[in-house]
């Protein structure tokens, strides 16, 4: 397990290794310096702090090497469009509530999905089984901003039942996260479904049944914990999701979180913050899934060297 | 001798999108206490349906028990509460499966996999479950059973998952024992080994076996008496040395020729031809007409009645009938 | 239900005599009561025709193409030119959709847009597939060595946060139809890759197999017509969820600012705008792109589940 671990761990650091490396090459290779700015409003002051950091006068090896330097004590340089801030200062800012609104997501959507998923297999191919099946391919089928705006124009537009905009009480809370949840809990839905009745096949729920334990035991102690282990394994790919879907969410409902300012950041053409925020948050993408590889390493005890991960 | 086990006239089908699926089509047979019974037959032919009609494990749709009855120790598990099932279940009677590999749950201890039947069923303290846990590895011969107690099955081997298998069927001391295909999925030598344990257990414990197989070796070893399926039906059933030395029916013979035997002088294997009947749709008469040499027009049409050759031996072929010709000798083929 | 019992003892005494001469029959005509074996294609056709959700998607996919074609030839009114006076118009009988903000016709917009997703949704899939079929083939065909060292480098990648890097790459090439497929396509081979790697390395094991059972001329022809096939299910069924999920990329990115830039317009885009209006009240401009984005991604959806039922050897019979 320690040697699987090593080596996920390495592919994690590689992995970061080419998305800082890709995001140099990239901003490097836009036509004219990005960080030398023709925009009149941009001061002398954000110039310099630009030079300070980026060593824009050095050969290009040295400014790679510097790059990856400044990434490593997480130093992301200045803003070009906020002169007296820094990119840092977005993403302690911005970021937590992001975290927020991510972590209510993805806890809400595994209570929801697992629950819809469980019930869906337990009566397969009943009416419950069916309408949850319905409403998961519906929910993967809607796109959360198109969500989002419906809920805005229902809820709050028409019966006024909830705030519109802003991230200041759990009110506000709501709508965002039904938007952001209802995609990632179609999904959980599905592989738990179908990873359950896989499992209701085994003959270790037989054995089970054939010891007289309660219905309840078995799904609970038996089918599913190895039938969440799919549903372990893409959660890394569902924080990726529900954190892309915080850039339109957040733009949409107002909430002062990273996402809208790397929206703006875009909007803007602000490179810096574009570099920044996509290095940060790749990494720590990435250092999710490492800690999936992490938990699903303690949850299967069959885990060891022949178990290649990431599939 | 005391019945543990009747089955009378038992009736299970299958309802699935092709249409019924007529699995076990009238099985009468009993088992006395102590003994071992071998149900043998090839795969489709009812064997395991109704070894699970027992236990009451048929799945749900679309399987169901249409007729008969399943007496055990004079209750009938046929017409017995799902709770009270449980009840019966891994206590009165207790089941194995066939692959070892999988019929362990590979996220738990074996430890927690042992004990957890013996609290469901009993109000039997943590600490003593996993002394009789411990024993019970310790009977099936699992050495040094305390730090193996501890693991996970991917950590044993085949031979030994099916020893712990068999030590959780035995371990609320069940009146009776189903062991479906028990040895199939496993190396010869381990199978042996085994079936040997199987013996051992039934001398200590003195607990009633069913044995569903398709290895007549297997069966020669351990059965007392062998019913054989065929076509949902059992075609002939009796003590293993009428079944062995003085079969009737010509499937039973088949099945013999089809198995290597060292006591026989002409090593000449023989396979059935053909295939199993399509339970969708039954024949009329003998499901084993279209495979059977000795067929005659009446075996296509009317199901034969049972002939007793012996208080225990009983078949059901139209060659028992005084009109039917039966110079050719069945043995020969 | 009828049960086939016992005959009675009278019944057994009424049978002729005549019945009990044994008959002369073939035996191997036994055999030939298997049921018969159907070509893989046709075997999963009949599969997915019993799923109704499934071949009602496919249906309306088939109208949706066919109408993406045709729709704008025959409506009478431009894509990029409104009326000014025909502002934000509701649905009326002279247009069916409403019109949007600078008077143009949204039907035969959407028309335009359909032709947009579903090229950005088909391009980006077939390109993934091309390069998934060279690099997991190479990978599957090659194994050793060379296997893992490629699929090193797509664990390695996998690990990218996909929208991320179209977003990046997007702000780098600036947006347009071809760059967002070159985006889409740049991360989206990967999965593409693995699937045909596994599908690959079966093949292979097949072809040990069978060569050492067979001779080689009919190896040949079992792999052109049952494992080629067999293979080509779960790539299929991958190709068929690529598409909505980059619609669904595209008309994300267009709610970015990085999607198709007017005076085209894509569903998307066009969803976009709509967003701004609908606090004003012009729910057309949103509700009718929204509609067909969603109704496209589920008609997709429902299409490859059933597609992955259809061609899952285990439900095969």
């Amino acid at each position: 397990m320690a040697i699987y671990l090593i080596r996920r761990f390495l592919i994690m650091i590689a992995t970061i290794f080419v998305i800082a490396t890709l995001t140099f090459i990239l901003m490097h290779s836009i036509p004219g310096n990005p960080f030398t700015t023709q925009d009149r409003s941009t001061s002398e002051a954000v110039q310099e702090n630009l030079n300070a950091h980026y060593h824009l006068d050095e050969p290009m090896l040295i400014q790679y090497g510097i790059w990856l330097k400044s990434l490593m004590t997480f130093d992301f340089g200045p803003s070009i469009k906020q002169p007296t801030e820094t990119v840092n200062d977005l993403l302690s800012r911005g970021f937590p509530i992001s975290a927020e609104l991510g972590m209510w997501t993805i806890t809400i959507a595994l209570l929801s999905g697992i629950t819809l998923g469980v019930l869906a297999a337990l009566k397969h191919n009943g009416i419950i089984d069916y309408i949850a099946m319905t409403l998961a391919v519906l929910g993967i089928s809607v796109p959360n901003f198109i969500l989002a705006t419906l809920l805005i124009q229902q809820l709050a537009v028409n019966l006024q039942l909830l705030p519109a905009a802003t991230w200041s009480s759990p009110m506000h809370m709501i709508m965002p996260i039904i938007a952001l949840a209802t995609g990632p809990t179609a999904i959980i839905a599905r592989l738990t479904r179908s990873s359950m009745l896989e499992v209701l096949t085994q003959d270790y729920i037989k054995t089970a049944r054939a010891k007289g334990l309660s219905p309840a035991k078995i799904v609970i102690k038996h089918a599913l914990r190895n039938a969440l282990m799919p549903v372990v394994t893409i959660l890394g790919t569902l924080v990726a999701a529900i954190l892309t879907g915080t850039f339109v969410i957040e733009r949409i409902f107002a909430i002062p979180g990273m996402g809208k300012y790397f929206v703006e950041s875009i909007n803007n053409r602000d490179y810096p913050v574009i570099m920044g925020t996509t290095v940060f948050y790749s990494a720590f993408l990435i250092f999710m899934l490492f800690l999936v590889d992490v938990v699903y390493s303690i949850l299967d005890p069959r885990i060891k060297l022949h178990k290649k991960g990431g599939s | 001798m005391e019945k543990i086990l009747e089955i009378d006239d038992l009736h299970v089908h299958f309802t699935t999108y092709g249409g019924t699926v007529q699995a076990v089509r009238g099985v009468s047979l009993y088992l006395n206490k102590g003994e071992t019974l071998a149900i043998v037959g090839e795969s489709g032919s009812g064997k395991s349906v109704t070894s699970n009609s027992i236990m009451q494990l048929i799945p749900s749709p679309p399987g169901k028990i249409v007729k008969g009855s399943i007496r055990f120790k004079g209750r009938d598990l046929v017409r017995t509460s799902k709770k009270e099932m449980r009840a019966i279940r891994g206590v009165d009677i207790s089941m194995i499966f066939q692959d070892p590999m999988t019929a362990l749950n590979p996220t738990l201890t074996v430890g927690d996999q042992l004990t957890e039947g013996l609290k469901q069923h009993t109000s039997i303290s943590t600490d003593s479950a996993k002394q009789k846990a411990i024993d019970m590895l310790r009977l099936v011969g699992i050495t040094d059973p305390e730090s193996r107690f501890k693991q996970y099955p991917h950590q044993f081997s085949g031979g030994m998952r099916q020893r712990i298998v068999i030590a959780m069927a035995l371990i609320c001391e069940p009146d009776l024992l189903i062991a479906d295909e028990p040895t199939t999925a496993l190396d010869v030598t381990i199978q042996a080994q085994i079936m040997e344990l199987f013996s051992e257990i039934q001398e200590k414990t003195g607990v009633s076996i069913i044995l569903v197989t398709h290895d007549l070796g297997v069966v020669a070893r351990v059965a007392d008496r062998v019913a054989v399926m065929y076509g949902g039906k059992i075609v002939e059933t009796g003590d293993k040395d009428a079944i062995f030395y003085n079969p009737q029916h010509p499937y039973t013979v088949g099945l013999l020729h089809s198995v290597p035997r060292l006591d026989m002088q002409e090593a000449v294997l023989q396979p059935i031809d053909g295939t199993p009947p399509d339970l969708f749709a039954p024949p009329q008469g003998c499901p084993f007409t279209a495979r059977c040499a000795h067929a005659m027009q009446v075996c296509a049409n009317v199901y034969p009645p049972a002939t007793n050759l012996s208080a225990s031996h009983q078949v059901e072929c139209w060659l028992q009938d005084a009109r039917a010709n039966r110079a050719a000798s069945l043995m020969k083929r | 239900m009828e049960y086939p019992n016992r005959p009675t003892e009278t019944a057994v005494q009424q049978i002729p005599d005549d019945w009990f001469q044994p008959i002369e029959k073939d035996l191997n005509k036994a055999e030939e009561v298997a049921r018969p074996s159907l070509s893989f294609y046709k075997d999963a056709w009949i599969r997915l025709k019993k799923n109704r959700l499934a071949v009602t998607g496919l249906f309306f996919l088939i109208v949706l193409i066919l109408a993406a074609i045709l729709a704008p030839i025959l409506s009478p009114y431009s894509i990029s030119e409104g009326a000014l006076r025909n502002q934000n118009l509701a649905p009326t009988a002279s247009h069916w959709f409403g019109t949007d903000s600078l008077g143009r016709d949204v039907f035969t917009r959407l028309w335009y847009g359909a032709r947009v997703s579903l090229f950005v949704g088909i391009a980006a899939a077939l390109i993934d597939f091309f390069i998934g079929i060279i690099y997991g083939g190479i990978a599957g065909y090659k194994g050793g060595r060379t296997d893992s060292a490629m699929m090193r480098i797509i664990e390695v990648l996998y690990g990218l946060p996909h929208l991320l890097v179209v977003i990046l790459l997007l702000v780098v090439m600036g947006p347009s139809l071809f760059t967002i497929i070159i985006a889409l396509t740049i991360t989206g081979w990967i999965g593409m890759a693995r699937i045909v790697r596994g599908q690959v390395m079966q093949l292979r094991n097949y072809e040990y197999v069978l060569a050492s059972k067979t001779l080689g001329a009919s190896t040949a022809r079992i792999i052109r017509r049952n494992l080629l096939p067999n293979t080509m299910g779960p790539i299929i069924v991958q190709i068929t969820l690529t598409v909505p999920s980059a619609i669904f990329a595209e008309a994300f990115l267009s709610f970015l600012g990085l999607g198709i830039q007017a005076p085209n317009a894509s569903w998307g885009s066009m969803a976009n705008d709509g967003l701004s209006a609908i606090l004003s009240g012009d729910w057309w401009l949103l509700f009718f792109p929204a509609l067909f984005i969603s109704l496209t991604m589920f008609a997709f959806n429902v299409l490859g589940d059933g597609l992955r039922d259809a061609f899952d050897p285990k439900l095969r019979r």
